[in-house]
């Protein structure tokens, strides 16, 4: 028999608004479903740039940090857009990268979720909304400019960062591992 | 006339970054309007969001401005005194330079970035000869999320190509950014099914029996927008076919995200 389809959150999602840097408490509370409105600084870091950290370390401490798996367009040290990109690509990483303290790593589609068991939380924009994203950005640094735009390591000031989803909370369970799993039990039918 | 292409091409890619086709709009308004999921529902109204900031400040509405594709319909009759393809890669560095766009492009061995979407093989131009003497361009920037999770399946005849379509969907659509646009290219040979399949795209929307049979088959597997889960995992399929060896059976998935941005331009 086939299960109902994969809901969190009921019909009145759950709202956090939460600053950085992030505690493990803040992140705690967090359940599946839940939308986050995130405020104070964000990295941004993708393929070249985790590459680089894991050879040679990272630039910038990322004690109770947010990552955001983002490859922005941006002139002239302003955001012009800047969405997520897709986080499996990153995923050999996330042991490392949470092990240095990171608390949420933003993103979308997903990692693995056992590395965030005690950890952290995954949050989920909504991928191909850059424009949005930029109106909730300011540049205010920038590290490891020599991989080029879209995969430096920005420093970002977010002001209400959101609506993101709680796709994986500090226990390891994983919305996204849920959906697919329910999706790929509807192919049998 | 080499101007006038060039013109015709940054205007058709800032049009395309900028903002959607009209009927790809009313398919999203229509999904956050039957959508039962709330997360699902906020996602698809951040989306609409999302475009009408992109049109007011003229800014790319996803930050991955995509890969340089361009669908150019060229009369037979017409004749040209200058490099087509040189003229339309003018257009991409100037739009690049304008818009702007974010460079994409990259050496797939060194990964240099060429700094101005262009390079070797980019951009990529699909020609077709139509009858008269016209020229038609369509901008099609290709996100790579989307593109990263295509596939072409060389089938044995006796599978099942939907039972394939199906299941590739189930295991791949989350990185795509769904809700989706599936471009289907059935039969034909291993790149002429691809061709086939990013065809589809271009001539959305469909609206055969077939199409929208598995049109409600994929969205029955209640991935969702973004694969959260939700009522909404694709806003339109198109299967476009061709005759294949009798001992084959390709068949060609091409993912187009939700944003899916095209424009054209009629030049002549």
């Amino acid at each position: 028999m086939l299960g109902a389809p994969v809901r969190h959150g009921g019909d009145l999602l759950t709202e956090h608004h939460l600053k950085t840097p992030l505690s493990f408490e803040d992140v705690q509370k967090l359940a599946l479903g839940d939308v986050v409105f995130l405020s104070g600084r964000v990295y941004t870091a993708r393929d070249k740039a985790h590459a680089l950290m894991r050879q040679k370390g990272c630039p910038v401490s990322l004690e109770g940090a947010a990552l955001y798996h983002c490859g922005p367009l941006i002139r002239e040290g302003k955001v012009l857009s800047a969405g997520p990109t897709t986080s499996g690509r990153m995923a050999r990483y996330t042991e490392e990268i949470l092990r240095l303290g990171v608390r949420a790593i933003i993103g979308k589609g997903g990692v693995p979720g056992e590395p965030f068991r005690n950890r952290a939380v995954y949050l989920a924009f909504p991928g191909g909304c850059g424009a949005a994203a930029a109106l909730q950005l300011n540049v205010t640094g920038v590290h490891l400019q020599e991989l080029g735009m879209a995969e430096s390591l920005w420093v970002f000031e977010a002001k209400s960062l959101g609506p993101m989803i709680v796709a994986i909370d500090t226990h390891g369970n994983d919305l996204y591992q849920e959906v697919r799993r329910s999706a790929i039990e509807r192919t049998k039918i | 006339m080499r101007n006038v292409v060039i013109d015709a091409t940054v205007r058709a890619l800032q049009r395309a970054q900028t903002s959607l086709p009209d009927w790809v709009l009313q398919r999203i308004e229509a999904a956050a309007r039957h959508e039962t999921n709330s997360v699902a529902r906020s996602h698809l109204e951040f989306m609409l969001k999302n475009v009408r900031i992109a049109r007011e400040t003229r800014l790319p509405l996803c930050q991955d401005t995509g890969l340089p594709i361009f669908h150019v319909e060229m009369g037979r009759d017409l004749l040209l005194d200058f490099d087509l393809r040189e003229a339309v890669a003018e257009g991409v560095r100037i739009a690049t330079e304008q818009i702007p766009l974010r460079p994409n492009v990259v050496d797939p061995l060194t990964r240099k970035n060429s700094g101005n979407n262009t390079g070797q093989g980019m951009p990529d131009i699909i020609l077709e000869i139509v009858d008269g003497r016209g020229l038609c361009l369509t901008a099609f920037p290709k996100g790579a999320g989307s593109e990263n999770m295509s596939i072409v399946g060389m089938l044995n005849p006796a599978d099942d190509p939907f039972d394939f379509i199906l299941k590739t969907v189930a295991e791949r659509a989350t990185n795509a950014c769904p809700p989706l646009f599936l471009g289907i290219g059935l039969g034909g040979t291993f790149d002429l099914a691809a061709r086939l399949a990013k065809r589809a795209l271009f001539n959305m929307p469909g609206s055969s029996p077939m199409e929208m049979d598995l049109l409600r088959r994929v969205n029955a597997l209640g991935i969702g927008p973004m694969g959260l889960g939700g009522d909404t995992t694709a806003l339109g399929v198109k299967i476009e076919r061709a005759f294949c060896h009798t001992a084959s059976l390709p068949v060609a998935i091409n993912f187009q995200c939700w944003a899916h941005r095209c424009a054209t331009e009629v030049i002549f």
